[in-house]
């Protein structure tokens, strides 16, 4: 454990080298092109690999290949990128492969200022790819948070076989903070089950009690077939509404099982609030900033400050806002997640706080959407 | 149930070993030439496997989609079988993770060259290691007949219904400005050729491609007017040239005038995965 002072890209690719990653391939782009030369430089001395391929869609086709290779493999890119990579993100899902693909949002649509931040890509993150499927999105809004999330991506996605978004933004990228770095021996570091019974009994596709099946890697005389068709426990074709209907469960079903543990919330100043501000990602510093502001004029105003963007735990969610008056949702793009506040908690008034900015939004723009609320 | 009976109980042929038998029979009509591909693969790898240069467990077939990608989940190996173009690139995260596997890509021309054409191109510039073979069958068969990147000029497609105006890819020619350590062209109507090249190529590092020309009666055939598969077969055994050093500047297929196959290249260049040890590591081979 040391204290050290980085900023937020170089704190994922630091937090990646701790949970174990062994193969990196990607993309330059802005502005997330500084994880992976860091990354380039320092993961062959801890026995791994990092390439750059011709683009996107080739580095997370890789990083499903390397993972069934059985290395813990990564991607980094932003919005144009992972644009493209939604296919892969895809196949990863339906062939249940653990990967880690960290998401620095830039402004968008299209190129947009790719060099500023934004908020406005949450539900591509979470919902782009075509098909059914869940994936655990994480959001930090410190440097200290990039580094313990990007452990826990791995974990989550090691744990419960499964693709992993870790979804920062341009903010937190250059954002030079303190942080506690905590190496290998002082963090819990998950790895993927592996199967302990013999080739002939294996059954790639076959979850165990709890929800996941153990991943056997190539070159181990498994014969496993990764499938991108509708598959069934071998991992055989089956075009049926039942196969079908059994593996789209499957592969929900293990996140929602484990929710209690990939579900990550934090509040402040919530226990006595009348009024609560939703926030997630580099906008809850902002909503941190109101929330002391008012505070100081003797307004009971808290924050609830998500680090899961999906799966939601809508318990808890519920549980910290059932007795205040009136939610405000603050975030960077036309108003995203405020739909979800709005879905889940349905008698208690939700406003949106949108605000567009290439930076963080303006505590003082927030604060006069707030005061006439209050 | 018949046919499965005999199969799994007796094997009727020394190549079972390397095939899912309860997955057979294949979805490839009569006359398609992936049968033939697939046979002369097998003994290849056979006899690498009994030369132990190839170790059986290490084999992973990676495939796109398409008829011939179909192959992984027929043969019993390790396999993939993932996106439309994008095996090359799954293939290279695997060989990378772990270079003691031998990778396998096969796929139809518009799968390996068409919408995975990036992926070509630069797996052969990095002398990848990795063993590609892409079934030329000039049409999109499994999606009914659509343009293939290797349609030849004016011939009628679902999506060239007054003749196709785009001139042809020459995927040899394309990648001999690479220097790849293997680059051969065989054909399903000779298949002993066929398989001696896979067979050397087998035992070679690197980039190594083999285009194998084949038949396809059921989608190319009828739009060819020539649906029938024996007829097909003949008409291509007719066209092809047997060279034994051909040059890539003569390797465009042509209908008229022929096909040339043959091997256009063989290097000993050093691999992608040579050339990694040797910056990233520090290790000399």
């Amino acid at each position: 454990m040391k204290r050290v002072f980085i900023r937020g890209n170089v704190a994922i690719a630091e937090a990646s080298l701790v949970a174990g990653l062994k193969f990196y391939a990607g993309y330059p782009i802005t502005p997330t092109s500084d994880i992976m030369e860091y990354l380039h430089l320092k993961l062959p001395r801890y026995g791994g690999l990092a390439v750059q391929f011709e683009d996107e869609i080739a580095s997370i086709n890789a990083i499903i290949g390397a993972s069934w290779a059985g290395a813990k493999s990564m991607t980094a890119t932003s919005g144009p990128g992972f644009s493209l990579m939604l296919e892969g993100l895809s196949l990863a899902h339906i062939t249940e492969t653990p990967i880690v693909v960290v998401y620095v949002m830039r402004t968008g649509p299209a190129t947009g200022v790719p060099t500023r931040s934004g908020q406005a890509d949450i539900l591509q993150a979470r919902f782009g790819a075509h098909g059914d499927y869940i994936t655990p999105i994480y959001a930090p809004s410190s440097v200290q948070e990039a580094f313990d999330l990007t452990i826990k991506a791995f974990n989550t996605a090691e744990k419960l076989r499964t693709p992993v978004i870790l979804l920062s933004d341009a903010v937190i990228a250059h954002l030079w903070e303190n942080m506690i770095f905590r190496d290998r021996d002082e963090v819990e570091i998950i790895e993927r089950k592996r199967p302990n019974t013999d080739p002939s009994n294996y059954l790639p596709y076959k979850p165990e009690d709890d929800g996941v099946a153990p991943m056997a890697e190539f070159g181990k005389g498994y014969h496993i077939l990764v499938e991108s068709l509708t598959h069934d426990e071998r991992g055989y074709y089956v075009p049926t509404t039942e196969v079908q209907r059994r593996m789209i469960e499957r592969i929900t079903k293990k996140i929602l099982l484990h929710i209690d543990y990939v579900y990550e919330q934090k509040t402040y100043l919530t226990d006595d609030a009348d009024y609560i501000i939703v926030s997630y990602g580099s906008s809850s510093r902002t909503a941190k900033s109101v929330v002391n502001d008012l505070r100081a004029r003797g307004v009971k105003i808290g924050l609830l400050d998500i680090k899961t963007l999906w799966p939601l735990n809508e318990y808890a969610i519920k549980k910290v806002c059932e007795s205040c008056t009136r939610i405000f949702v603050l975030e960077n793009n036309i108003g995203k997640f405020v739909w979800d506040i709005q879905r889940i908690v349905r008698d208690i008034d939700v406003i949106p706080v949108s605000i567009i900015d290439l930076d963080l939004p303006d505590p003082d723009e927030a604060l006069k959407v707030i005061e006439k609320w209050l | 149930m018949a046919i499965e009976a005999l199969t799994l109980k007796a094997p009727l042929h020394p190549l079972d070993k390397y095939l899912r038998l309860t997955r057979i029979p294949t979805l490839w009509c009569p006359g398609c030439g992936l049968g033939v591909l697939l046979g002369c693969l097998l003994r290849a790898i056979n006899r690498r496997v009994e030369e132990e240069v190839l170790k059986r467990d290490n084999l992973v077939f990676v495939t796109g989609i398409g008829c011939s990608a179909r192959t992984t989940f027929y043969v019993d190996f390790d396999g993939a079988h993932t996106l439309h173009g994008r095996a090359i690139a799954f293939a290279s995260g695997a060989k990378l993770a772990n270079p003691d596997l031998e990778l396998i890509v096969i796929g139809g021309d518009g799968d390996i060259a068409a919408i995975g054409g990036n992926h070509l191109i630069h797996a052969a510039r990095k002398n990848m290691d990795m063993f590609v073979i892409m079934n030329t069958n000039f049409i999109y068969a499994m999606t009914g007949g659509q343009l293939a990147p290797t349609t030849p000029l004016k011939v009628i497609t679902t999506t060239t219904p007054y003749g196709n105006p785009e001139r042809p890819l020459d995927v040899i020619k394309l990648l001999s400005v690479f220097e790849i350590n293997y680059l051969a062209r065989g054909s399903t109507t000779h298949p002993h050729i066929l398989e001696n090249y896979f067979y050397k190529a087998l035992g070679l590092k690197g980039f190594r491609f083999v285009e194998v020309v084949s038949t396809c009666p059921e989608i190319f055939g009828r739009h060819m007017g020539i649906r029938d598969a024996i007829q097909l077969y003949n008409e291509l055994k007719k066209r092809i040239i047997f060279k034994p050093k051909p040059k890539p500047e003569e390797s465009m297929i042509s209908w008229e005038k022929g096909i040339i196959i043959g091997e256009f290249m063989i290097n000993n260049y050093e691999s992608f995965i040579e050339l990694i040890k040797k910056t990233t590591y520090g290790i000399e081979n």
